[in-house]
């Protein structure tokens, strides 16, 4: 917030110290569209064509060896009925909301320890963050092997602690959507390195007001630090869910979707269309779906967020 | 009041400040004890996937399978890390690795610090909305563009190449140009006016103020490229057909393939395949958190 207060007081001192208007400012402009070409050119070809393509493509036939044929809403309709789309979408959302609540939790919680002063502090951050750094194939196979249930690390130590029959997980078709999101919360020291730092720059004067007006810890956590972490949490939240969809490439290396399409989510049923059975118009009107799904839920969010993200600044009681 | 009342009370008031702050130094030493116990124990299971990765790797391969199975090999077998690499050709693998990576971070830190800096510092119309769309395809999933661009880069004919891995770099990646933006308008502004009224091109400013203000912003954007790229499964899988042109991401993925139940050699070679990640964290992990505090974003 604080940035962006600075950015508008630039916007405005900038503003009069250089023209707006004459030859001076179409130089300027002119630099401007040079400096961001390669960001534009890009744009055009990797964002917005493609995203109009898939719009023309979802109403084709088209398995790219020959030319795609018209069928008009028939992708669409298709979804309608298709068994797996279904499938697809409800997993999607108990992976993506799974993740995102408990993984925005455990690093929350980790950030709040933290933030505790104690000794050591970047030793433990170091502990938790580097999970989150080394995502990929490597991790994936790793967790492979943790969540065997005869061999791996997980049911060896479950029975140790006297659990006699631990689940199958990725085998077995109720715990296989639970072991994926258990090994997501490994990665959530990104976004604690994020609270961390939000934590770190709420002003310590509010804390201190709060002491002189008699204010107990928990109250102080409800009332201050909650409201202050807020647009951090809900940016995350967002962010969360949409990343949360793109974990497709760990669960296709992990189980392809099994078992019995337990973990058959969005992205691997597009994958699934495009690159195995070379649907890409089906696949295409998928993706399209999945974009509006997107911009829905981005608007949905910033709605709800109204009512309980607090934004510094913004109320006229609101703190400074 | 008289004195002595004053004095009594202030006893009072002294052993009852006393008292509470005993009470309060207890609490709070119990409330240490609870924190260090649950980050101590945190620690144990972020830690415990790695120590059960290099066990596995170090293990003869009869104990992979054994019942229960131990933490500590009863002997080590460096063997494996041999064994592993040398049973695919994971030396083209790890060469195409390094060309896509280094490509990938050239791409973005010279593309996306262009873009930075027209979006930081220049003024134009529609620069405002301009930006916006760059924060809105931060937002947009890699599905929703995957087809038709499978589809543009099989019409040229670059697929079963290197290329599609590397080209789009080229084009700014909106994280980065977010990132280096928000660093740039933290320099002050002073600096390039002065310049500018010295005689300095625009260029000028970019390529001697900026650009050498910028080395930190810029290192985070080459780590958080270099890992994002290494890391990548998803385009090889696409994209790539001939092993000769495989990455080490893909070369593991037709390793486990074939050879699922090796998994003492399957971790070394996935140890083998983070080293460079893990060297460049411990070496620049300062860099991480200064990114993420910069955009409130993690870096994927």
């Amino acid at each position: 917030m604080l940035q962006q207060g600075a950015e508008k007081a630039q916007i405005g001192r900038v503003a009069r110290a250089r023209p707006r208007f004459g030859p001076q400012a179409r130089q300027e402009e002119r630099a401007f569209y040079l400096f961001i070409s390669p960001w534009l050119i890009g744009f055009i070809i990797f964002w917005a064509g493609p995203i109009v393509a898939s719009l023309v493509l979802s109403f084709t036939d088209w398995n790219l060896l020959s030319e795609p044929k018209w069928i008009g809403f028939a992708n669409y309709s298709k979804m309608a009925t298709d068994k797996f789309f279904s499938i697809a979408l409800v997993n999607t959302l108990y992976y993506g909301i799974g993740s995102v609540l408990l993984g925005v939790t455990v690093a929350f919680l980790l950030a709040l320890l933290l933030n505790q002063k104690v000794y050591g502090q970047a030793m433990f951050r170091t502990i938790f963050y580097l999970p989150s750094v080394v995502s990929g194939i490597a991790v994936a196979l790793l967790w492979l092997n943790i969540f065997n249930p005869d061999f791996g690390l997980l049911n060896q130590l479950l029975r140790q602690m006297g659990v006699e029959n631990p689940p199958g997980w990725l085998v077995s078709t109720q715990w296989a959507m639970p072991a994926l999101i258990m090994m997501s919360v490994w990665g959530a020291g990104g976004s604690m390195v994020i609270y961390l730092a939000g934590l770190q720059s709420i002003p310590e004067h509010l804390y201190e007001a709060a002491s002189i007006d008699g204010a107990g810890r928990w109250t102080k956590f409800w009332v201050i630090t909650v409201p202050m972490m807020s647009p951090v949490i809900f940016f995350n939240l967002i962010t969360g869910f949409i990343g949360s969809l793109q974990a497709f490439v760990q669960i296709l290396v992990m189980t392809d979707g099994g078992p019995a399409n337990a973990t058959l989510v969005y992205g691997l049923y597009l994958y699934r269309n495009a690159f195995r059975l070379f649907q890409m118009g089906y696949a295409s009107a998928l993706s399209w779906a999945l974009f509006v799904v997107i911009i829905l839920i981005t608007v949905i969010q910033f709605a709800l967020a109204g009512r309980w993200v607090y934004y510094e600044g913004e109320s006229p009681g609101g703190a400074q | 009041m008289s004195t002595t009342d004053q004095t009594v009370n202030n006893v009072a008031l002294l052993k009852a400040k006393e008292q509470s702050k005993r009470r309060k130094r207890n609490s709070e030493f119990i409330q240490r004890i609870v924190i260090y116990g649950l980050l101590l124990a945190g620690s144990i299971v972020f830690i415990l996937p790695f120590l059960w990765m290099i066990s596995t790797s170090l293990k003869p391969s009869q104990e992979v399978f054994t019942f229960p199975p131990n933490l500590i090999p009863s002997r080590i077998v460096w063997q494996n890390y041999i064994d592993g690499w040398t049973i695919l050709p994971f030396g083209t693998f790890l060469k195409n690795s390094l060309i896509v990576t280094t490509a990938n971070v050239l791409g973005n830190l010279i593309s996306c610090s262009l873009v930075a800096f027209g979006f930081a510092r220049l003024r134009a119309r529609g620069r405002e909305f301009l930006f916006i769309l760059v924060l809105a395809t931060l937002m947009i999933p890699r599905e929703v563009t995957i087809v038709p661009t499978f589809v543009l880069f099989s019409r040229v004919g670059l697929v079963n190449s290197l290329w599609p891995l590397i080209l789009p770099a080229w084009f700014g990646y909106p994280f980065f140009i977010f990132l280096l933006r928000q660093f740039f308008m933290s320099i002050p502004r002073d600096l390039d006016e002065a310049a500018r009224i010295d005689g300095a091109s625009i260029w000028q400013v970019f390529t001697q103020i900026i650009l050498p203000l910028s080395r930190p912003a810029l290192a985070t954007v080459a780590i958080f490229a270099f890992i994002g790229n290494w890391n990548n499964l998803l385009d090889p899988l696409i994209y790539i057909r001939s092993q000769e042109l495989y990455t080490l991401a893909l070369g593991l993925n037709l390793f486990r393939g074939q050879n699922f139940t090796a998994y003492n050699q399957l971790m070394a070679v996935s140890i083998l395949t983070l080293l460079p990640v893990l060297v460049v964290f411990f070496v620049a992990q300062k860099l991480f958190v200064q990114g993420v505090a910069l955009t409130g974003m993690g870096g994927r």
